[in-house]
């Protein structure tokens, strides 16, 4: 994986993905090392998303390497007219790794191929955010035990949702069966399903949560945002039906966690916080030793 | 026997003939083939009666024979064209073209927040489906479908 940029979570081949889940696994039992000394990592954020980038700027900061980058495009050369190959080929001169949020479709790819050092996307529009897809696979192994033959309820916005989208594809390859509950005009694509229905992975579609929760090992509640929704009565009817609450976790599996990729706004209770499900915030945490893990990995160090 | 259809645009010593482009791909197929930049003879005619298209175009090219890389290019708007080389006046061998595995610039990606539409970047396709052609970019991963298909 050494100098291999991570645009898209279909860069790391199935033994690649695993391979950074154990070590991720090596950096949560040992967090705090030496061996991003004397790296200095690019964090270019062209929209703001601090969530993702302190989880990186931590992981870094944990390892003992420098940061530089910007927070958001008006803060830098972006607003004065650079294009993105002019920005990415002076970073690449300054930095060991440039990590990249772009609100524009591809930019992370082509970022990569005008980068003379490796890139990690971190976000390119409504395509790709591989190191959530690698932290959601951590969270699932970490709680479970195992990636195969899981039960998976995804929840919420499954059309607009890159993260949905990227997790069951990476899901796909250790024989799941998925649940989808979602509005029917925010079902899962037509393409994510002919992917899953060419891996053979059986899924069912439904508009609600009901009994659908019940059988899951994991439970991943996504947001469904107002935007959506030309109407906003019909926002207020649906919104309700796609809250989970505590209630809702009566007779579920001992084992099952409820995740989500964070910020929540209202879909899951507060009440649901303290429940032994919730797995949310822990989430979170696990996005930065696997950032350790993708960081030291593409840098050669481990 | 000649076809007098084609007699209507003259007749080549050596080269090739483009024969059953849809009328209104013509000219790109003129442009994609960079047939604007060359130095050969070239006649065209267009908006000839053809059963299969309603009105067809045809080109011939003097003193040039196309790779198949090249010519694949037009599969995309002529995908029923025909290729006619000729020696000495003589056909001497008939093509089809096919769609190739990969598209390099030619077509727009058809998803307005692509990278592609916003710098000045060659586009890139891989095709996933040949029948109803469809054209996966590279770049942001979306899927362009026949008739969303816009030649740059
Ligand atoms: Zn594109």
């Amino acid at each position: 994986m050494k100098n291999k940029s991570l645009v898209s979570i279909n860069d790391f081949t199935k033994e690649e993905c695993l391979r950074i889940l154990d070590l991720a696994e090596k950096f949560e039992a040992n967090p705090v090392q030496d061996i991003l000394k004397g790296k200095v990592v690019a964090t270019l954020f062209f929209e703001p998303s601090t969530r993702t980038r302190l989880s990186f700027e931590s992981a870094v900061c944990k390892l003992g390497g420098k940061i530089i980058g910007f927070t958001d495009a008006s803060s830098s050369s972006v607003s004065k007219g650079e294009s993105l190959n002019d920005t990415i080929r002076t970073v690449a001169n300054y930095s060991d790794v440039i990590v990249m949020r772009h609100p524009i479709e591809g930019s992370a790819r082509y970022a990569s191929e005008v980068s003379k050092v490796p890139v990690i996307n971190a976000g390119d529009g409504a395509n790709q955010h591989p190191t959530q897809t690698l932290l959601d696979l951590y969270s699932i192994k970490k709680t479970q035990g195992k990636l195969e033959n899981l039960n998976i309820c995804l929840v919420g916005d499954l059309k607009y949702g890159r993260t949905v989208h990227s997790l069951a594809m990476a899901l796909s390859d250790f024989n799941p069966s998925f649940n989808f509950v979602s509005p029917k005009f925010l079902q899962m694509p037509k393409e994510y399903k002919m992917y899953l229905d060419n891996k053979g992975v059986k899924y069912d579609e439904h508009e609600e949560m009901k009994d659908n929760i019940k059988n899951a090992d994991i439970v991943y509640v996504t947001r469904i945002q107002r935007e959506r929704f030309s109407d906003p009565i019909e926002y207020e009817r649906v919104k309700n039906a796609y809250i989970l609450r505590k209630k809702h976790l009566e007779g579920t599996k001992p084992n099952m966690k409820v995740m989500h990729p964070l910020p929540r706004v209202n879909e899951i209770h507060p009440d649901v916080d303290d429940t032994t499900q919730a797995y949310y915030f822990t989430q979170a945490l696990n996005g930065v030793y696997t950032r350790q893990a993708i960081l030291a990995a593409i840098l050669g160090l481990v | 026997m000649k076809d007098i259809k084609e007699l209507k645009v003259s007749a080549i010593k050596n080269g090739t003939v483009i024969d059953h482009i849809p009328a209104k791909s013509v000219f790109k197929v003129i442009s994609i083939l960079n047939l604007d930049k060359i130095d050969n003879h070239i006649t065209f005619g267009t908006n000839f009666e053809s059963k299969k298209l309603g009105l067809k175009g045809i080109i011939k090219i003097s003193e040039k024979y196309f790779e198949k890389d090249e010519i694949n290019k037009i599969a995309l708007i002529a995908p029923d064209a025909k290729l006619n080389i000729i020696k000495d006046y003589v056909v001497i061998e008939k093509k089809v073209v096919e769609v190739p595995e990969k598209i390099i610039g030619i077509v727009k990606c058809v998803n307005p927040k692509c990278i592609t539409n916003h710098e000045s970047i060659t586009t890139k396709f891989t095709i996933t489906s040949k029948q109803d052609v469809s054209l996966k970019c590279h770049y942001c991963e979306k899927i362009t479908n026949q008739e969303n298909i816009e030649i740059l």
